[in-house]
């Protein structure tokens, strides 16, 4: 297992190889300059040059890319063209919340929509299945801003009982974290729903019917553990595009995280924000997911014996 | 000699440990009622192997699902009939006593061992899982010895039993399946099919393993089997299905020997190929099995018959019996014009 996991690690090193580069690339070859945005129109040709030079803007493409890197690898990842605000410092700064956001989503998003997705299956056409679904459909057709607009106006505005906007307390991420649930939870129900269906319908659950199993039995101990393997992918990916950031959540809660702070850099053509908040989110992403495939071979022993941590790996497997 | 009446084998009643009378069982499905079961009648004794034959669809893996009431939630429906265990209604029962009967009275060996077991669980907690349903009184150090017992039992070395199902060959899995159907000494096996996804040399260790696990629990079984052979090493006695019912019933001589013999009976034993005769294409049964869903009039299998007469295409037979033999059929009634012998 442990070889394992330094395989995935180092495999991330290309990754980030090859998406630093393609965004240094895309930066360096969108139109827009960033020193003209800094210095403002006022700016005469001789400042703005003088300026290009001192920032290294003037030397060829692939030479600012390898100095880019070689810094990089030295844990400097420069300054904003922006505001002259430490890059790093900004990133440590801002990721918090947006982790704080990501992990209240997806905690909201588990913990409601798997159980509900298993009652949705279990009584499969019922009332409550039937409810279960439209919502679920609601849910994922609702824009998370105009549910965070919705949420700001009735319970900030009308009935003062939550912050509007802000980061101070957890009061402040209940509304944000809901938001950017409603799409994950609504996902997580369906799947949950799905792939339960197609495991009631197993062979080894009928197996364990015929032995007198409880109901409660062969739902936790037969069905859902067999049920949660594509479940568990589903709040990785999720889970990844969170910590990339929940833009839209993040500007209408006014929340200073990783989201505002790409768009933000985006348009002010700030290269080494944009490099470094996204090679961050790379790597959060890539670490998301070997949590996954490490939880896995938690869940399903065929997994496991794949990544040659089990005795019998080298025995007959299919 | 031969006379009609109802099945009545004049079998003393208190050594019956299942009675099926008349089961109708239907599977409701979006494109229609598929009558699965129609009118069937079966009895297996205490420390009896019946062998269940038909073809694929005949309704035996229905029947053996209507014994546990394990048919599919909303579509499978036992519409009318009665099916006693001993001195229980299975089709009346609360589920609550139906799953102190599951696993623990009557156990059931499924057709595919390759997906009958949980792949997330290890083999020794699927055999402690039934264990444990059904003795809450044992002790987690007697379950563990008996889960051993058990094992070593069907022939696989107890130190396995902390691998998973992956990690068996099929052969294996099906032991473990059996060991599990075994773990409660059940009063009734069902097991369907147990050999069929299993290749001969195992198919034949298997069968002498249930055998032997027979003899020393006293277990009645229902052997389904499509294997006439398998039936004949292993079976006392047998029953002939064929579009959800019993047509032919009888001792393992009446049906392999027996003067009388319902036509598809005979075309079961005339598709078996003759190794003493050189021929070169095998005699099947013309025909298919008739749709489930449109059941023809009178006899179900008139439209195969070789030997179908008028009555047959209007009027079901009645079930003729010799003796201990059993077979529903007008061509062996008393009276019948242009009756052969078989």
């Amino acid at each position: 297992m442990i070889k394992f996991i330094i395989k995935r690690l180092l495999m991330l090193i290309p990754v980030l190889l090859g998406i630093s580069f393609i965004i240094f690339a895309i930066m360096s070859l969108t139109p827009g300059d960033p020193v003209r945005m800094k210095l403002g129109d006022g700016a005469t040709e001789e400042e703005i040059t003088a300026m290009r030079d001192e920032m290294g803007l003037n030397d060829p493409f692939l030479v600012q890319y390898v100095r880019y890197v070689k810094n990089a690898l030295h844990g400097d990842f420069g300054k904003s063209y922006r505001n002259n605000v430490d890059v790093f410092g900004e990133l440590m700064a801002r990721f918090p919340n947006t982790l704080r956001l990501a992990v209240f989503g997806i905690l909201i998003s588990v913990l409601i929509g798997i159980p509900v997705g298993v009652i949705s299956a279990v009584k499969q056409y019922s009332a409550a299945d039937n409810i279960i679904t439209i919502l679920a459909l609601l849910m994922t057709s609702l824009p998370s801003f105009w549910l965070g607009l919705m949420m700001i106006l009735l319970f900030a505005n009308k009935l003062h009982l939550l912050p509007a906007t802000g980061v101070d307390t957890w009061k402040h991420f209940i509304m944000p974290s809901i938001a950017v649930a409603a799409t994950t939870l609504a996902t997580l129900i369906r799947m949950t729903r799905s792939t339960m269906l197609d495991v009631i319908r197993q062979d080894y659950v009928r197996t364990a019917k015929a032995k007198g199993a409880s109901d409660r039995a062969i739902v936790f101990r037969h069905e859902l553990r067999n049920a949660l393997l594509p479940v568990i992918t589903v709040i990785g990916v999720n889970f990844g595009s969170l910590l990339g950031g929940a833009m839209i959540a993040e500007t209408v809660f006014a929340i200073p995280g990783l989201g505002s702070l790409m768009v933000a850099s985006v348009r002010a053509k700030d290269t080494p924000m944009v490099m470094a908040s996204v090679l961050f989110v790379a790597v959060a992403v890539g670490v998301i997911n070997l949590i996954v495939d490490i939880l896995y071979a938690y869940v399903d022993p065929r997994i496991k014996s794949q990544y040659g941590a089990h005795k019998a790996s080298g025995r007959d497997r299919k | 000699m031969p006379f009609s009446s109802r099945m009545n084998k004049g079998i003393n009643m208190s050594e019956q440990i299942l009675e099926i009378k008349d089961l109708h069982v239907v599977y409701n499905t979006d494109e229609g009622t598929v009558y699965a079961i129609n009118g069937m009648d079966l009895s297996v004794e205490k420390g009896q192997v019946l062998g269940l034959v038909g073809e694929t669809g005949a309704g035996k893996t229905t029947m053996a699902l209507s014994v546990l009431r394990l048919l599919p939630d909303r579509i499978g429906e036992i519409k009318s009939g009665s099916i006693r265990l001993e001195d229980t209604d299975i089709i009346r029962a609360p589920e609550a006593e139906m799953k102190k009967i599951r696993g623990n009275k009557i156990s059931m060996i499924f057709q595919d061992p390759m997906t009958s077991l949980n792949p997330i669980m290890t083999v020794g907690e699927q055999i402690a899982e039934v264990l444990e349903i059904h003795n809450r009184d044992m002790t987690k150090q007697q379950i563990e010895e008996r889960v051993d017992e058990m094992l070593t039992l069907v022939g696989i070395s107890p130190e396995r039993k902390t691998d998973y199902p992956h990690q068996f060959s099929g052969g294996m899995k099906q032991r473990v399946v059996i060991a599990i159907a075994l773990a409660c000494t059940p009063d009734l096996l069902i097991a369907d099919e147990p050999t069929t996804a299993l290749d001969v040399t195992i198919q034949d260790q298997v069968l002498q393993m249930m055998r032997g696990l027979k003899e020393k629990f006293n277990t009645a079984m229902i052997l389904i089997t499509h294997d006439l052979g398998v039936v004949a090493n292993n079976c006392d006695s047998v029953a002939i299905m064929y579009a959800g019912e019993v047509i032919e019933y009888g001792t393992v001589e009446d049906i392999f020997e027996g003067e009388e013999r319902h036509p598809y009976t005979a075309g079961l034993f005339g598709s078996i190929p003759d190794l003493t005769k050189k021929e070169r294409r095998l005699h099947p049964i013309d025909g298919l099995m008739p749709d489930p869903s449109n059941l023809p009039e009178g006899c179900a299998f008139h439209e195969r018959c070789p030997k179908c007469m008028d009555i047959c295409r209007t009027t079901k037979p009645e079930a003729m019996q010799f003796g201990t033999h059993m077979i529903r059929c007008h061509c062996c009634a008393p009276g019948i014009d242009g009756r052969e012998t078989a």
